[in-house]
C-alpha cells in the first residue's frame, strides 16, 4: 500500500484489446432504436407503426400499450420517513402524456442498426401539444404550466436541515451579504455512451450493460419485471467512464432484458451522443439563494441557504435525493454556529436531474467557497486570513456540527499551509499589482473545501435515516487458492479507477503476498455474493476496507493452519515480510503458498478442520468520511475578449491513507479539470419551450489539452478513523473543490473593474456582460 | 435498400472486403464488419476523436468517413501498433501511456494513441503547449491530459534516443 503502481488494466486497453459493450456482437441478435419525444410537453394522441414494420429488417415495435401488466415503474429509491417526495408515474416507455424532450415513447427492433434507426424515424407519433414550464424559478410562479397536472404543484418536495439559532446569528453580525448563485446544468459525458446487450439462456437473461452499479441493476430490473433477482445475469465488461451517469438504472436497460425474454433473441441497444446529451441524467441545475452574516473580524456568525432545485419531469432512481444532499456540507470546513438550508426540489418539462461527479456536494463547496471570499472583499480582509479565522480547529475532530453530521477527521490549516508553500501568495499579489498598471487582469481564487463520501452508513443514510431504500455496506470474498493465488471478489464496480490494480495492492499486503499473484473479479452478479457500485467516492473506503477485512479473516485461519503445521499457538504465529512465522523461531515460517497448500491437502488436519482458505465480508461503514484540501486558480483575463487563461492552478487533497497515488493523482487531474468545464464552457441549455439547444458535443463543449495548464498536486494525510484502512474517497474531489477557486479567481481579477459577484459559466460573453454592469455600478449614479 | 457497393480496405497489412451500403461509416465498417474493436465511437459527429485511425498514413476520423471512400486504401488502427513486436511489447508510445498513467477508463486512448503516434517522429523540440495543441482534437474526460502530455514526451525522448529500458513493466 502506498506505493505507486503501474495498472494492470492498461495493457489490453492499449491495445485495442479492452471490451466494452458495443465490442461484444451476438448472433441473431436484434438491434433497439427508440422513438424519442420531441416536444417539451404533449398528449399522446396516436402512435402509427405501421410503416416502420414494413420497412428492411424490422421484426417487432413496442409502445408503452405494450407494456402494461408487463413492466412496473422506474425505480426511484429515496422514501424519508418525515418528507412527502411526489413521484410521477414514469414506465420505460411512456404512455398517454410526454413531459420532457428525449423521453422514450417506442422502441424499434430490427436486424441491423442502421435499418432500426431508419425504422424509428418511420414511426408515425401524434401529438397534442401541452404549456411547458422550462426553468425552475418559472415552474414555481403561480400561474406556471404543470408539469404533472394530476399534482396540482410544480413542488416534488421541499426539505430543511440546519441546527443553532439562526435569528441569534443574524443579530451578532455586522455585516450580512445576499448572493443568487447559479450552478448550471451539467452533462457528465462519458466518452463511451450508454450500452446494453441481453441474451436469453433458457429461463434466463444475461445483460452486459454500461454501468456503475450491477447488482442494483439486477436488482431493480427484476424488480420492473417481476422477476426473480436470479433469473437475470448482470455483467459489466470495460466501461468508458461513469462519473455518476451510469450509477443509474436506466429503462433502455430494462427494455433490452424484457425484449430479449419476449423474442428469444439477443437484443442490443447502443446510445448515440445525441442520446446521451439528452436522456442520459443531468446534473447540478441548482439556484442558491445565499444570506450570511459575519462580525467585522470575519468571523461567520449566520448561514442561511434557499437550495431551488430543478429535477427535471421523471425521477431516475437518485433525482430528489441528490439536491437535497448540498445542506449535508453547506458549511464547508467551518464552524458556523447557526445555519439553515431549506430545498425545494422542482419539476420542469426538462431530462431528469440525477448524480454528476460530487452529486449535491459540489455546489454545497461552491456556495460557501463564494460566500467566504464574498465576506472577505466586503470587510476587505484576506481570502486566506478569513479562512483560518473560521477553520474547524484539528483538536475539534471528530466535529459534531450543528446541523447533524459528524466530520471524522481533518486539518484544515495544514492544507492550506501546504499549498501556501507552493502558491508563493505575496509574490503572487506583487505580480498582479504591477499586471494591473500595464492594463492585466490577473486574480488568485481559493477552495478550502470539505466532503461528506464512502457511501453509506446505513444508521444515517437508510431508511430509518435520511430515507435511501437500502442499506449501501460493501461486499468481498477474498480466495486463497490451491497454489497460493488470491482471488478477490468484490461488489464496487470501476469505469476506469484502476481498481484492479489498486483492491490487489490491498490485498496482497494484507495477506502477505505479492500484487501480481492477486486477481480481481467485478462487475458480475453470477460471480460477486453482492454490491452496491462505485458511486460516493465509496469504493476504497467501502469496498476496500471490505476487502481488507476479507483479508483479515483468510489471515486469521491462515495463523490457526501455521500453528497446526508448526505446532505452535495461533496467537504466536506472525504475519512479517511475506511469511507466517512463529514468533520468537523466525526460522519455523511457512509463505502463503504453503499455508494454501495445507488448507486443501487436509489429512493431516485435525478432525474439526474446515478446508479451504476463503472469507467474505460486508462491510457497512460506522460513519462517513470526509476529504478535504485547498485549491487555488491563478487567471488572467482578456478584458477586450471576455477570454479567461488558467496561468496556474495548484491542489492539496487530503483523502486519507493512499493505496496508489499515482492513481490518486489521476482522480484529482481528471476532476479538476470536469471542474474547469463546469466554470467556463460546459453548461446544458434548454429553449423557453424546453427543447434542448446542446445536443451534440458541438453545441456542450468539453474542455481541451490546449486550454489546460499543468496541475500542480500535492497531499497531507490525515487518517480516517472509520475505516482500518484510514482511507477516505478521491474521485470527486477535484470536482468539488474546482469551480469555486475558478470563479473566486476571475471575481479577484475583475474586482478593479468593478465585478464584485459572477456566476458559471465563464463564457466570454458572460465576462464582458460582467465587465459592462461591473462598470456601470462603479459609476457616478446619473440621478 | 439502397445498392451495395464492393470495397476491399486494407487494415493493418490484411484485406477485408465486402459489399457495404454507400451509406456505412468507415468506423462502423472497421468495428462490426472487419471486427476490429480497438476503434471507439465516441460522438458520431467528428468532435471526440476516439475513431481516429490513420488513412495512408495520415489521422483522419472514422465516423466522417464511409466505408467506400476507403476503398483501395491502406487503413492503420490500434491494433496494427504492436504488429512485428515480440510477443508482450508494447508500442513506444503505448508504453509511456503506461509508464505515466496516460490513460484510466481507456475509450478514448486509442483514438489519442493513433492520433499522436505521428507527433513521436515531428523534428525539432515540442514545448508543453505545442504538445498540448496536438492533443487538442480529442477529447478525454478521465485524464485531464496532464499525463497523456507526459507520455508524449517521454516516447519522443525513447524514441529519438532509443534503447533506455523502454519495457521494464
Amino acid at each position: 500500500m502506498g506505493r505507486p503502481s503501474r495498472r494492470r488494466e492498461d495493457p489490453r486497453l492499449l491495445r485495442g484489446e479492452g471490451r466494452y459493450v458495443d465490442d461484444i456482437d451476438l448472433r441473431h441478435q436484434l438491434h433497439a432504436s427508440f422513438v424519442r419525444s420531441p416536444h417539451a410537453h404533449a398528449r399522446v394522441i396516436s402512435i402509427d407503426a405501421s410503416a416502420a414494420l414494413e420497412r428492411p429488417g424490422v421484426r417487432a415495435v413496442f409502445t408503452g400499450a405494450d407494456l402494461v401488466g408487463e413492466i412496473g415503474q422506474a425505480p426511484m429509491v429515496w422514501h424519508p420517513k418525515d418528507t412527502e417526495v411526489l413521484v410521477p408515474d414514469s414506465w420505460p416507455l411512456l404512455r398517454d402524456r410526454v413531459a420532457c424532450v428525449g423521453a422514450a415513447v417506442a422502441l424499434v427492433l430490427a436486424d441491423r442498426r442502421y435499418e432500426a434507426e431508419d425504422a424509428a424515424e418511420a414511426v408515425e407519433v401524434g401529438y397534442e401539444l401541452l404549456p411547458v414550464s422550462a426553468h425552475p424559478l418559472e415552474a414555481l410562479a403561480d400561474d406556471a404550466p404543470l408539469v404533472h397536472p394530476e399534482f396540482g404543484t410544480n413542488v416534488c418536495f421541499e426539505t430543511s436541515m440546519g441546527g443553532g439559532d439562526l435569528d441569534a446569528g443574524f443579530a451578532e453580525a455586522d455585516v450580512i451579504l445576499e448572493r443568487t448563485i447559479v450552478n448550471h446544468r451539467i452533462a457528465a459525458v462519458p466518452i463511451e455512451p450508454r450500452g446494453a446487450l441481453a441474451e436469453p439462456r433458457g429461463d434466463r437473461v444475461a445483460l452486459w450493460t454500461s454501468t456503475q452499479n450491477p447488482h442494483l441493476a439486477r436488482t431493480y430490473i427484476t424488480r420492473q419485471l417481476g422477476w426473480d433477482e436470479d433469473r437475470l445475469r448482470v455483467i459489466v465488461p470495460d466501461v468508458g467512464g461513469g462519473f455518476g451517469c451510469k450509477a443509474n438504472v436506466y429503462g433502455e436497460e430494462t427494455l433490452v432484458c424484457w425484449c430479449a425474454a419476449k423474442l428469444g433473441r439477443p437484443v442490443k441497444w447502443i446510445e448515440s451522443r445525441s442520446e446521451n446529451l439528452i436522456s442520459t441524467n443531468h446534473g447540478r441545475a441548482q439556484t442558491d439563494e445565499v444570506r450570511i452574516g459575519a462580525r467585522s473580524d470575519g468571523t461567520i456568525t449566520a448561514l442561511q441557504i434557499r437550495v431551488i432545485a430543478d429535477l427535471g419531469a421523471y425521477h431516475l432512481m437518485f433525482t430528489p435525493f441528490i439536491p437535497a444532499t448540498t445542506a449535508v456540507v453547506a458549511s464547508g470546513c467551518y464552524a458556523i454556529p447557526a445555519l439553515r438550508t431549506d430545498t425545494v426540489g422542482v419539476f420542469t418539462n426538462t431530462f431528469s436531474i440525477d448524480a454528476i461527479r460530487g452529486a449535491g456536494r459540489p455546489e454545497g463547496a461552491h456556495i460557501i467557497e463564494l460566500m467566504i471570499e464574498q465576506v472577505a472583499a466586503e470587510l476587505e480582509l484576506d481570502p486566506v486570513e478569513i479562512r483560518r479565522r473560521n477553520f474547524i480547529p484539528k483538536e475539534d475532530f471528530p466535529a459534531q456540527m450543528p446541523h447533524g453530521p459528524v466530520y471524522d477527521s481533518g486539518d484544515y490549516h495544514g492544507s492550506l499551509d501546504v499549498l501556501l508553500e507552493h502558491l508563493d501568495l505575496e509574490g503572487f499579489r506583487r505580480d498582479q499589482a504591477e499586471a494591473r498598471e500595464r492594463g492585466v487582469y490577473r486574480g488568485v481564487g481559493f477552495a478550502t473545501y470539505m466532503e461528506a463520501c464512502g457511501i453509506a452508513p446505513s444508521k444515517i443514510a437508510g431508511p430509518s435515516g435520511n430515507g435511501l431504500d437500502f442499506s449501501m455496506w460493501e461486499s468481498a470474498v477474498v480466495r486463497v487458492g490451491t497454489d497460493g493465488a488470491v482471488t478477490v471478489q468484490t461488489g464496487v464496480c470501476p469505469a476506469g479507477q484502476g481498481h484492479e490494480t489498486t483492491f490487489a495492492q490491498l490485498v496482497a499486503d494484507r495477506v502477505g503476498t505479492d500484487p501480481s499473484r492477486v486477481k480481481v473479479v467485478w462487475g458480475d452478479t453470477d460471480a460477486i455474493p453482492n454490491g452496491m457500485g462505485t458511486a460516493g467516492s465509496r469504493s476504497i473506503a467501502v469496498g476496500g476496507e471490505a476487502a481488507a477485512l476479507a483479508a483479515d479473516r483468510v489471515v486469521a485461519k491462515a495463523r490457526q493452519i501455521v500453528a497446526e503445521v508448526l505446532e505452535a499457538s495461533p496467537e504466536d504465529v506472525e504475519l512479517a515480510d511475506g511469511r507466517f512465522a512463529v514468533r520468537g523461531s523466525p526460522d519455523r515460517s511457512m509463505t502463503l503458498t504453503e499455508v494454501a497448500r495445507a488448507a486443501y491437502i487436509t489429512d493431516e488436519m485435525p478432525e474439526e478442520f474446515e478446508p479451504g482458505l476463503e472469507a467474505s465480508c460486508f462491510f457497512d461503514p460506522p460513519g462517513f468520511v470526509h476529504p478535504f484540501g485547498a485549491h487555488a486558480a491563478i487567471v488572467e483575463v482578456d478584458t477586450e475578449t471576455g477570454r479567461i487563461e488558467i496561468l496556474r492552478y495548484v491542489a492539496v487533497d487530503d483523502c486519507g491513507k493512499v493505496i496508489n497515488p499515482t492513481l490518486a493523482a489521476g482522480q484529482v487531474h481528471g476532476g479538476i479539470v470536469q471542474a474547469i468545464g463546469q466554470a467556463l464552457l460546459e453548461k446544458i441549455e434548454f429553449g423557453p419551450d424546453g427543447q434542448p439547444l446542446t445536443t451534440s458535443l458541438l453545441d456542450y463543449a468539453l474542455p481541451t489539452a490546449a486550454e489546460l495548464p499543468d496541475l500542480e498536486l500535492d497531499r497531507t494525510e490525515t487518517p480516517s478513523p472509520v475505516n482500518s484502512l484510514g482511507a477516505k474517497g478521491i474521485g470527486e474531489a477535484g470536482t468539488i473543490a474546482g469551480t469555486p477557486a475558478m470563479v473566486n479567481a476571475v471575481t479577484d481579477a475583475l474586482r478593479p473593474l468593478g465585478v464584485e459577484f459572477i456566476n458559471m459559466p465563464l463564457s466570454p460573453q458572460a465576462v464582458l456582460e460582467a465587465l459592462r454592469d461591473g462598470a456601470r455600478d462603479a459609476a457616478p449614479s446619473a440621478s | 435498400m439502397p445498392d451495395k457497393r464492393h470495397v476491399e480496405v486494407s487494415i493493418n497489412g490484411e484485406t477485408y472486403s465486402g459489399e457495404v451500403e454507400p451509406r456505412l461509416l468507415l468506423s462502423d465498417f472497421i468495428r462490426h464488419e472487419a471486427g476490429l474493436t480497438g476503434t471507439h465511437v465516441g460522438c458520431e459527429h467528428g468532435v471526440c476523436g476516439a475513431c481516429t485511425i490513420q488513412l495512408d498514413g495520415e489521422a483522419v476520423r472514422s465516423c466522417l468517413l464511409f466505408a467506400v471512400q476507403a476503398d483501395g486504401r491502406q487503413v492503420r488502427t490500434v491494433e496494427g501498433m504492436t504488429e512485428g513486436l515480440p510477443e508482450g511489447e508494447l508500442h513506444p508510445l503505448q508504453q509511456a501511456f503506461h509508464e505515466t498513467h496516460g490513460l484510466q477508463c481507456g475509450f478514448c486512448t486509442p483514438g489519442f494513441l493513433m492520433s499522436l503516434e505521428p507527433v513521436l517522429l515531428e523534428e525539432g523540440e515540442l514545448t508543453d503547449r505545442e504538445i498540448r495543441e496536438r492533443l487538442a482534437g480529442n477529447l478525454c474526460r478521465c485524464t485531464g491530459y496532464q499525463n497523456i502530455v507526459a507520455a508524449v514526451k517521454l516516447a519522443r525522448e525513447r524514441v529519438s534516443a532509443p534503447a533506455s529500458g523502454a519495457n521494464e513493466d
